[in-house]
């Protein structure tokens, strides 16, 4: 049975975190980290789980110590935000290079400067090359959810990555929202036991971590790794399908919303998703075809199924919550456009840049990008790439 | 969405006036609505004014935004009047409920206009009588479900009995002090 509750996104992260009850939890426990751990690190002193929780002295020992922590085969979580994230930088790669299905709770928060602890995507989004698998939640509830399957999904055989369970900084991680929560035997029952295939405390299997690789062998560890990434598209597709059976709240890559027969869309992440979908239904009691679809999985990113459920469109708003510094696009944009360009569908492409630091989204801003979008497809449009709220 | 009713705080930080939104948010829940509570994120320093925000409604809640047209605006420190537009948006069908010891008369000219209704509250006075300290927060929570109607007066005190048993766990002789204070309030808000 579904408890009904109300929790930040948060305390439900942390909520999820205690009925996973993982082995190892290293965190630093000052910003700019969130409530995570703070949450947590209460179960953790109220003997509610068993976890061992290190409070490290910075982020990069933090991913330092969940690299150790799960190369000797413990279920190893840490959160982080902002900043933080950027500090634990150099390793996020050996994470992923050395195939540890760690998961980190992160809370998307701009990064400075200036100095600015509102919302935006511009942590992870930096990180999209670093390997990790990246799942983003629209509201408190799929925080929870994400969080629920990351382990699933991290230690699945053939993929053994970490996996990065982002929200909004603030609009979901501080809101008070209703939620329906698991059971606690019901999370425990579909998460399981951890066995890992190979780890350092394991004596039948002893084997060395962290190798110098000379360029005999680089590039095929790389590769090796692509492949794993690969493989956690079915696995994200198959979890949340079954924990769709059981929840009756099901997760693909992205979620479609209106698209049917949508002739103008946009392509966005996390929380504005909500508020848009208010704007979609406004346009649609207009007779306006608009849909929208929500990007759920953006690493690995599912481009070709992204162009398929946009092959109706006139015209697509490409949703970028991060400014990318390369004069032309942001990640969506430029991901979205060509995954469009090898479907060979050349509908008109807008790539806003909208909400960073905070700056709030409002129902009648996505309105406004209907607007254009209407107009580009009449027109064309030779500003394919803007600010959306902006003041100038 | 016109089943949503939208309320927006503003107060002073370390008044709670981000915690009396998240208070609401907890006692509209336990009545079964949809909620959201959540403030808006600045400079948290004391003094500094603050605004957070309440929505509360019989369907899901999808819109992520903070709240421009609100249905009811509570002020919880009367000094906030002159630097920030508190009515801004404010529906003229919708109130606004002022902490103040003032009248209605003397508030109105303050307000920039606003045409819809006014309450005021001294919340100062309830809270020094009913807790011997200043804490304009949980007399302005009362006012504002009061003027709103959210909820009824009985199902409120029985939700907040429960939420404060909760929150005061480690110093239950505060509970009685404020439930004095949202039944003071409850009844002075006319």
């Amino acid at each position: 049975m579904a408890r009904r509750d109300r929790l930040s996104g948060n305390e439900a992260v942390a909520e999820a975190l205690r009925q996973i009850d993982p082995d190892v939890m290293p965190a630093f426990p000052i910003t700019p980290s969130t409530e995570i751990p703070q949450y947590f690190s209460k179960f953790c002193a109220n003997g509610q789980v068993h976890t061992e929780f290190i409070p490290v002295e910075s982020e990069h020992s933090a991913m330092s110590a969940a690299i150790g922590a799960e190369s000797a085969g413990a279920r190893t979580v840490s959160a982080t935000s902002s900043a933080g994230m950027a500090y634990m930088w150099e390793e996020l790669y050996l994470a992923s290079a050395n195939r540890l299905p760690l998961v980190l709770a992160l809370v998307n928060r701009a990064l400075s400067g200036p100095i600015n602890i509102n919302c935006d995507h511009s942590d992870s989004m930096g990180a999209r090359d670093a390997g990790w698998i990246q799942i983003y939640a629209e509201t408190n509830q799929e925080a929870y959810d994400n969080m629920v399957m990351a382990y699933r999904i991290a230690e699945a055989e053939g993929v053994h990555l970490p996996v990065m369970v982002c929200q909004d900084g603030f609009i979901t991680s501080h809101a008070v929202q209703n939620i329906l929560l698991m059971e606690d035997k019901e999370v425990k029952e579909f998460v399981g036991e951890y066995n890992p295939e190979h780890s350092l405390l394991d004596p039948n299997g002893v084997m060395s971590v962290g190798p110098y690789s000379i360029t005999n062998y680089y590039m095929e560890a790389r590769r090796a790794q692509a492949e794993a990434l690969h493989n956690a598209k079915a696995v994200v597709k198959a979890v949340g399908e079954e924990f769709g059976r059981l929840t009756g709240r099901s997760y693909g890559w992205f979620e479609e919303y209106c698209m049917e027969d949508a002739e103008y869309a946009i392509v966005l992440i996390g929380s504005a998703a909500g508020t848009a979908k208010d704007a979609v239904d406004k346009l649609r009691a207009e007779g306006k075809k608009v849909g929208l679809i929500k990007i759920r999985m953006f690493r690995p990113f599912p481009g070709a199924e992204i162009a398929e459920a946009l092959k109706n469109v006139k015209a697509v708003g490409l949703m970028d919550r991060t400014e990318s510094f390369n004069d032309c696009a942001g990640p969506i944009g430029a991901e979205v456009s060509s995954a469009l360009f090898r479907a060979r569908h050349m509908c008109e492409t807008i790539n806003y840049v909208y909400g960073l630091g905070g700056r709030d989204v409002r129902v009648e801003d996505i309105e406004k990008v209907f607007e254009d979008l209407f107009d580009a497809a009449e027109n064309g449009t030779a500003d394919y790439y803007r600010y959306l709220g902006v003041r100038e | 969405m016109n089943n949503t009713v939208e309320i927006r705080w503003h107060g002073r930080g370390g008044q709670g006036a981000k915690t009396a939104a998240l208070l609401l948010a907890d006692v509209a829940f336990e009545t079964g609505k949809f909620v959201q509570g959540f403030p808006e994120y600045g400079p948290e320093r004391m003094g500094a004014p603050i605004t957070a925000y309440n929505r509360i409604s019989d369907k899901e809640i999808r819109v992520h935004s903070n709240i421009y047209e609100p249905d009811y605006v509570v002020v919880v420190d009367e000094s906030l009047l002159e630097a920030v537009d508190v009515t801004a948006g404010l529906r003229k069908e919708g109130a606004v409920v002022v902490n103040t010891a003032k009248s209605v008369e003397e508030i109105r000219p303050l307000l920039r206009g606003y045409e819809g209704d006014v309450y005021v509250i001294d919340a100062r006075t309830i809270s020094i009588e009913a807790l011997g300290r200043y804490f304009p927060n949980s007399p302005m929570l009362a006012a504002i479900v009061k003027v709103s109607g959210v909820m009824d007066r009985e199902t409120f005190m029985t939700e907040m009995r429960g939420s404060y048993a909760h929150k005061f766990a480690s110093k239950p002789e505060v509970i009685e002090g404020n439930m004095k204070a949202l039944e003071m309030a409850f009844d002075a808000v006319n």
